[in-house]
């Protein structure tokens, strides 16, 4: 077990220095690029060559790249090139506020999509799976951002709801804070429950057609001991597996909920900083999702060989 | 199997591929079906309500939204058929070469993926289409470059599944050259698969085009595809002309529920462990 961790973190080298030698070299394929953009705006340096050395862009590439890994190994992801602020600060700042949003729609998701995809299997191709099924596919089928307009618009209409246009952080009032972010949570939610829902019905499925899922029925165990039991335990570990990969999918969502709900994460940063080309930003950004969906497949692994004892690391 | 079997055993699978059909006919027939100009600007007709000459409504333009919704249908059916037949192309290639070959070209590819499989696939999307710069091709080729990795790792696994079998090692030692047993043996094989991972990938590239018109970076005006309709001058006239985003928006939902119930139902048909009910039950 040891030894399999140990190897899965020394292939990590090659995937991360691949992470940041893609993210540093495709920011700077982008057209428009920032020194120009900063020369437009007023206040900033008239000479471009001048500028160009103080960002550090007037190095040839690899050097840029080889002084930004060397600075990233250190835990320094340099500063933002309009407001000179620590990189790395910013994005902890934002961080447990994207975090917050995608572990609540997480949340929810699972909520609706066990319960739903169990329940589906079990009563398979009876109106009810064809129900949840429907919804479930539905859910994944409308537009996310559409949806919350849809949903905001309403409720301003109908309630005089609007969302709030300050974020409350979760120290400072648990309550205002939930309340805010319970809608965009809920939306994220419904499209992720959708695919674990569909995992959830195909892996009780086919669980259900075990030997062992048999013995259960044939020894008079009442349904929800076999479920509850034998098929539920078996069944769950791809289930992990969906809900990791959708993690990334998830986060790539709250760039949507987070622009329409005035949310201060991450989403907004990096939407930002790609219109303003801000280089640092955007490479710091990504570093820190990849590595995150890296690390928490890494530890989806792992909790595989606890869930399932079958599985032999080698 | 006939086919009236397989729609009374798969009846939201029926389902989806009526809306389907359904989407390609009007997709093909956009210039018999619309009644208006998709594009042309009406000035006297602004933002009007849903009526008996207007049964959509009207955009802030004077435009029909029932003709911009049909016209919608070949935009969005074009940009996923060209999505999904870029990333189905450069799926099935990689998957193969590191499914089939494996070793080192494995390891190296695998190496690739996982790499671009850390990135939120918004995330690649929108870096995509900043560098491309927008326009329709480009959000074509940002969906199929973006939906590689995924589609790859999917064929690779289904190539693994069939490398070992026994008339694999017989076409090899009948001398068959890898090509022939790629091209005879593993790729007929991998149909199935494939044909799942298309259907979905439709769904994908629609509802995929829609987020980047919400973001800034989709179809550029005045092409009338269903993302852009809903997402820029949709949402500013939400309150005041609720029709121009949320007919838009009904079409979007439509055309992927269908992709995402044909799919489904294929999986599950091609998948012979999921026919039929469950067994063992008391």
């Amino acid at each position: 077990m040891s030894r399999y961790v140990l190897r899965r973190l020394v292939l990590l080298v090659p995937t991360l220095a691949l992470v940041t030698l893609l993210v540093f070299s495709i920011i700077r394929l982008l057209p428009g690029d920032i020194v120009t953009l900063m020369m437009s705006e007023q206040g900033y340096a008239s000479d471009k060559a001048k500028l160009e050395q103080m960002l550090g862009l007037d190095q040839p590439f690899y050097r840029q790249y080889v002084t930004y890994v060397g600075k990233v190994l250190q835990g320094d992801l340099g500063v933002s090139f309009w407001t000179k602020e620590p990189v790395l600060d910013e994005i902890l700042r934002r961080l447990p506020v994207s975090l917050e949003l995608a572990v609540l729609a997480m949340l929810f998701g699972l909520l609706i999509a066990v319960p739903t995809g169990i329940f589906s299997a079990v009563r398979q191709d009876t109106w009810l799976d064809y129900l949840f099924r429907t919804g479930a596919i539905g859910g994944l089928s409308v537009p996310g951002f559409w949806m919350a307009t849809v949903v905001i618009v309403a409720a301003s209409i109908w309630w005089q709801w609007v969302p709030p246009m300050r974020y409350t952080p979760f120290a400072r009032d648990p309550v205002k804070n939930l309340a805010q972010l319970v809608l965009p949570a809920i939306i994220l939610g419904l499209a992720l429950s959708a695919s674990v829902m569909r995992m959830t019905r195909s892996m009780v499925l086919e669980v259900l057609r075990e030997d062992y899922v048999r013995t259960a029925w044939a020894k008079g165990l009442p349904e929800s001991l076999v479920i509850a039991r034998h098929v539920l335990k078996n069944a769950m570990i791809p289930v992990v597996t969906v809900m990791g990969l959708q993690l990334s999918a998830l986060l790539g969502g709250t760039v949507i909920m987070e622009s329409i709900f005035v949310i201060p994460g991450m989403g907004k940063f990096l939407l930002d900083a790609i219109t303003w080309r801000d280089y640092p930003v955007i490479q710091g950004i990504n570093l820190f999702l990849a590595t995150g969906v890296i690390a928490l497949n890494l530890l989806i692994d792992v909790i595989y060989g606890f869930l399932d004892p079958r599985i032999r690391f080698g | 199997m006939s086919l009236f079997r397989v729609m009374r055993g798969k009846p939201l699978g029926a389902l989806g591929g009526l809306l389907i059909l359904g989407l390609l006919a009007t997709a093909l027939l956009a210039p018999v079906l619309a009644p208006y100009d998709p594009i042309k600007v009406r000035s006297s007709d602004r933002l009007q309500a849903p009526s008996l000459s207007h049964p959509l409504g009207t955009d802030d333009f004077g435009r029909d939204i029932l003709s911009r919704v049909i016209y919608g249908a070949r935009i969005s059916m074009l940009l996923g058929l060209g999505a999904v037949a870029i990333n189905t192309l450069l799926a099935a290639i990689i998957g193969i070469l590191s499914g089939y070959y494996g070793g080192r070209i494995d390891i190296v590819l695998q190496r690739c993926i996982d790499t671009l499989m850390a990135f939120p696939g918004l995330v690649v999307l929108l870096t995509i289409m900043a560098m491309l710069g927008q326009g329709l091709v480009n959000v074509i080729l940002a969906l199929g470059i973006g939906g590689t990795a995924a589609n790859a790792r999917i064929i690779r696994s289904a190539v693994l599944a069939i490398r070992e079998n026994q008339y694999i090692e017989v076409a090899r030692a009948t001398g068959c050259q890898d090509w022939q047993i790629i091209v005879r043996h593993i790729l007929p094989n991998i149909a199935a698969p494939i044909m799942v991972v298309v259907t979905l990938g439709l769904g994908v590239a629609i509802l995929a085009e829609s987020a980047l018109s919400f973001l800034g970076f989709g179809v550029p005006p005045p092409t009338p595809s269903w993302g852009a309709m809903l997402s820029g001058s949709g949402r500013t006239y939400m309150i005041q002309a609720p029709w121009m985003a949320v007919f838009p928006g009904i079409a979007i939902s439509l055309a992927v529920f269908g992709f995402n119930m044909l799919g489904d139902a294929l999986r599950d048909l091609l998948d012979p462990k999921l026919r039929g009910g469950p067994q063992g039950r008391a």
